[in-house]
Parts: C-alpha cells; structure tokens; sequence
C-alpha cells in the first residue's frame, strides 16, 4: 500500500473504489464509479432512488462482485477486510423482522461473532464491548427488553451500539435519520463526531440533502456513476445537486444504463 | 373412590407399555416430536412455512427409490429434498414466475413422481404408512436410523445455534462479517429434509410439515426469548406425540392425525390465552 506523499496527513484510506461497474444481468446498476475516503470522515452519499446507493453499500459490503474496477477496505480486499471485522452496515428500522424474539444486549452481542469461536460464547471481553457500546448509546437501561418493545430510534441506537461493538472501522448507514425522534438524532450527530475523532469512518446513504449539509464533511454524488465527490462545501453547487436528481441523464455507457426505475435493495 | 380412579388412570396409562410396539411408538414419537419441534423454531422465524411443505412432499420420491434399491430411505429422502429446493432456487432465477408458484409447482411435481413410482415399483411399501405414518408399526431399523439422524440434527442444531439464529434474523450483518450464509442457508435446507424423513415416520409426509410449523408457531406466542421459544416447542411438541400415540391407541384412530390434532389444539390455546400475545391477553395488566 502506497501513501501519496501529497496526502498531507499521511492518512490511511478507509474506502478505495477505482472504476467501479457493477451490473445485474446486463442491466448496468453503477459504472466507472471511483472515489477514495480518508480514515476519520463522515462521508454522504447522496442519489436518488435507483441511482445506485444500495448497489454500491452491497459492492462494499462484498455482496456483489464489481464486473470491472477494484475495491479496497483499508487497503484490503473486501472479503479480507470483512474478516478483520472492518465492515459493519446499519439497516433501516423496516429492513429487520422486529417481532423477532431477541433482547437488545443479544443483537448488540450479535456484533461479536465474528471474533468469536465456532460456537459464539461469549467471553468477558466480549461482555464488556456490549456493555460499553450499549453506555455509548445511553441504552443500558434498555438491554434486556425485546427488541420489538423499542421505538424506531431505540431500535436504529441499537444497531449502532451492534456496529460499535464490533468495532468496525468503516459503518455504513442506511437513511440514519429516517424515523428517528429529537433525542436520537442529537445522540447520533454526537456519536458520529465521537467516531470520526477514533478515525472511523461513516458512510451514509440518504437523499435528505439538509442533514447531509450539517453532519458530512464529504459529499458524493451519485447516478449510476460518480457524478462528483469532495468536500460537502464545493460540491453541494447547485449544478451538482441538479445533475444527481433528474437533471441530465447520464451518458449510457452499456446498452440499458437509462432504465432507473429499479431500487436493488 | 379416589384411589380408584388413580388405579384406572395409572392403567390407562402403563397398559399400552406392556405392548413393545407402543413402547417404541411412544420413544420415537417423543424424539421425533422433540426433533421436529427444535427445528420448527427457525421454520417459522425464517418464514419457510412453504419451504417446510415443499420439501416434505418432495422427498416422497427418494424414499421409494431408496427402498426400492436397498439404500437407507433417509439418503434418497435427503437428495431429492435437496434437489427440490436447488431446483425451486433455479427455476425461479431462469424464469419470470414468483416464488410461491415455483415452490408449488415443484413440490407437486416431485410428489407426483413418487406417487407414480410406488404404483410402479411393486415392493413392501405401503403407500399409506408413506403418506400417513405409521409410529404403531415401525421396525427396529427405523427406530435405529431415527434415533442416528435425531442425533446428527439436534447436535447441528445446537453447535450451529447462534449462527442460525443470526442468519433468521439478519442475513445481511451475517454476510457482512464474513459468515459464510449461503452454507448456513444448504445447512437449515439440509436439516429441514433430515427432519421431513423422520417426521413422516409419525405423522406421514402430508401432516410432517405440521410438526415443523406448529410447535415453533405455539411457542412463538409465548414468549420473547429465542431459547425459552425452543424449549417450549420441544416440549409442547414432543408432548402432543405422546398424547397423539395414547389417544390413538385407546380410541382407535389414525396416529399421524391424532399427533397433529393435538399440537393444533395446543396451538389454539396458546392463540387465546398466551398472556400477551393471545386474543384474550389474560394477564394483560401483569408486564413480563
């Protein structure tokens, strides 16, 4: 891994994408998308429906295989990045079954397995990454209640606590702040800021343009390619946010790259 | 008085065991149900219901071809219950139709097959114990391969435990730190076919996807726990074998259909009377 002598920190790179091209069966979901993220940004990733959020959290999280181009977690390939526990995804409240009989403390446990044996005992150290993670999102007193008793910001707190325990190097989150009440979002604004200073870095995916403008320091556009990306301040002009939502279709560079009705999620 | 209906009882009860094939009929009732009931937990969880049906009618055509060559019935019952959902998985990627179509026409077609084959293949099979058990007559090479494939189930069941669980509940966390869900996926289908074979020994392949539905279901209105989930399925299903056995031999009717019958009435209670998820919230006030 080779450090640009002109990166003036000398900092790791969490998410490499060079010429990224993803499809599905023929239908082009992203092409030539390239970006890199330092270590310890919050980064937005904003597009509209089918523009390709989901296809490229799933090219990240190794779920689909890029057809061309490579992807890099700190300098790993994703399979090897995902088995260093660097990888952890936080789904929207809707995407998970809440009627499913399981507590808090064991989906926050759930974010240990990957370091654990075979049969996932649990060891004290184990214990004691729940139980901080769990302070960290204020949600101790909560722990041993089924995760279906919890309201929807309880329940995205408890994801976080999940990726927090993991102690995931790159999180990447899906509309954080869909459904979420007053208290939580301030929660999650702080816990992001606590994040980026551990030299973690966050991924969000959203098209909520004002929480992006608040919360990310760096902003990429996305239709079906990287349309732009950058430092939120430059690249929040006006003809970006044009050109990412129904402004000018994008150049098909493969056959049927014009058919955005589909959301791969 | 009293003492005599506690004679008449006790009677009722440790008479059919001086029978040796109630007594066996009982064990393997017990284990299967035991068994079954385990694995109903993550049936239902993971919603395949239908998969449950599909793969229980699709092994029909292993067992009689694994009879009809001599082969432990288990083995063809484990291919073809494999096969069926490979099959299912790629009729559905090469073809426009919805899943629910595909598993219906798939499993439909492979029971047909083993229909067709058991009319064809003139053996000691019995089309009936095949479709609706027959606990009261099982042989001791059964009872022995039950007993092996119980084994081999429970202990998958218990050393994968979490994994399954995580994969029910979140595939998608599971994938994304690094565990291998498409194994775990073969492995559920690959129980859920071992499960089928020693199910249909009691109830028959019609009603055995009953015994990997309903005790998960019963169980799943009585709680919030995952673990007290599966031992109140192994309990409430191994427990409704026996009565169904004792209900069958004192009154004469069919086994698979008694078993069943009493697992569906548990149900019922629990759908009316589970102190918080039952239609009636009994004990509504009283937080658990």
């Amino acid at each position: 891994m080779v450090f640009s002598n002109n990166q003036k920190e000398n900092k790791l790179f969490r998410i490499e994408a060079d010429q990224v091209c993803v499809d599905y069966n023929g239908t082009v979901a992203l092409y030539d998308a390239s970006l890199k993220v330092v270590e310890g940004s919050i980064c937005g990733l904003v597009g509209m429906n089918g523009a390709g959020k989901s296809t490229f959290f799933k090219a990240l999280m190794g779920f689909v295989r890029p057809s061309r181009g490579i992807i890099k977690i700190n300098g790993l390939q994703v399979s090897k990045a995902q088995s260093q526990q660097a990888v952890a995804y936080v789904p929207q409240s809707e995407e998970v079954d809440c009627s499913f009989p399981i507590s808090v403390w064991d989906v926050v446990m759930m974010g240990r397995y990957g370091s654990m044996n075979l049969f996932r005992i649990p060891r004290e150290s184990d214990r004691r990454a729940v139980w901080h993670a769990l302070e960290r999102v204020d949600l101790i007193d909560l722990r041993s209640k089924p995760i279906g008793t919890l309201s929807g910001g309880q329940r995205k707190r408890t994801f976080l606590a999940r990726a927090i325990a993991q102690r995931a190097s790159v999180l990447l989150l899906d509309e954080p702040f869909s459904g979420v009440d007053v208290p939580t979002e301030k929660l999650m604004a702080d816990l992001f800021l606590q994040f980026r200073q551990e030299n973690r870095t966050i991924l969000i995916s959203t098209h909520d343009l004002s929480h992006v403008r608040d919360f990310c320091d760096l902003v990429v556009l996305i239709n079906k390619t990287v349309l732009a990306y950058g430092e939120t301040s430059k690249v929040f002009t006006k003809e970006n946010l044009n050109m990412t939502f129904g402004g000018l279709p994008p150049e098909p560079l493969f056959g049927s790259a014009s058919s955005q009705q589909e959301d791969f999620s | 008085m009293n003492v005599l209906s506690v004679i008449n009882i006790s009677s009722l009860l440790l008479d059919p065991l001086s029978h040796e094939f109630m007594r066996r009929a009982l064990m393997v009732s017990a284990l299967v149900g035991a068994v079954c009931g385990l694995l109903s937990c993550y049936m239902t969880l993971k919603g395949w219901a239908l998969m449950g049906d599909a793969v229980s009618h699709a092994v029909m055509p292993g067992v009689v071809v694994a009879y009809a060559l001599g082969l432990p019935f288990s083995l063809g019952a484990f291919v073809f219950g494999v096969g069926s959902v490979a099959l299912i998985g790629f009729v559905k990627q090469k073809s426009r139709i919805k899943e629910d179509t595909v598993i219906g026409l798939v499993f439909t077609g492979f029971f047909a097959l083993g229909l067709v084959l058991v009319s064809k293949i003139k053996s000691n099979i019995d089309l009936m114990h095949i479709l609706f058990g027959s606990p009261l007559g099982i042989s001791l090479s059964d009872v022995n391969q039950t007993l092996i494939i119980s084994f081999f189930v429970v202990i998958t069941l218990l050393v994968f435990r979490k994994d399954l669980m995580l994969y029910c509940f979140d595939p998608t966390h599971a994938r994304s730190i690094g565990i291998n869900t498409g194994l775990l996926h073969y492995l559920l289908l690959t129980l859920l076919s071992l499960a089928a074979v020693v199910g249909l020994q009691t109830v028959g392949i019609i009603l055995v996807v009953a015994m990997l539905i309903t005790p998960g279901a019963t169980a799943y209105l009585l709680t919030d726990k995952f673990n007290r989930m599966t031992i109140l399925a192994v309990l409430s299903s191994s427990i409704s074998s026996v009565i169904g056995v004792y209900i069958s031999y004192w009154s004469d009717i069919e086994t698979g259909g008694s078993i069943v019958l009493v697992q569906t009435v548990i149900f019922l209670i629990a759908f009316l009377f589970a102190p918080r998820y039952g239609i009636l919230k009994v004990h509504s006030s009283i937080k658990p």
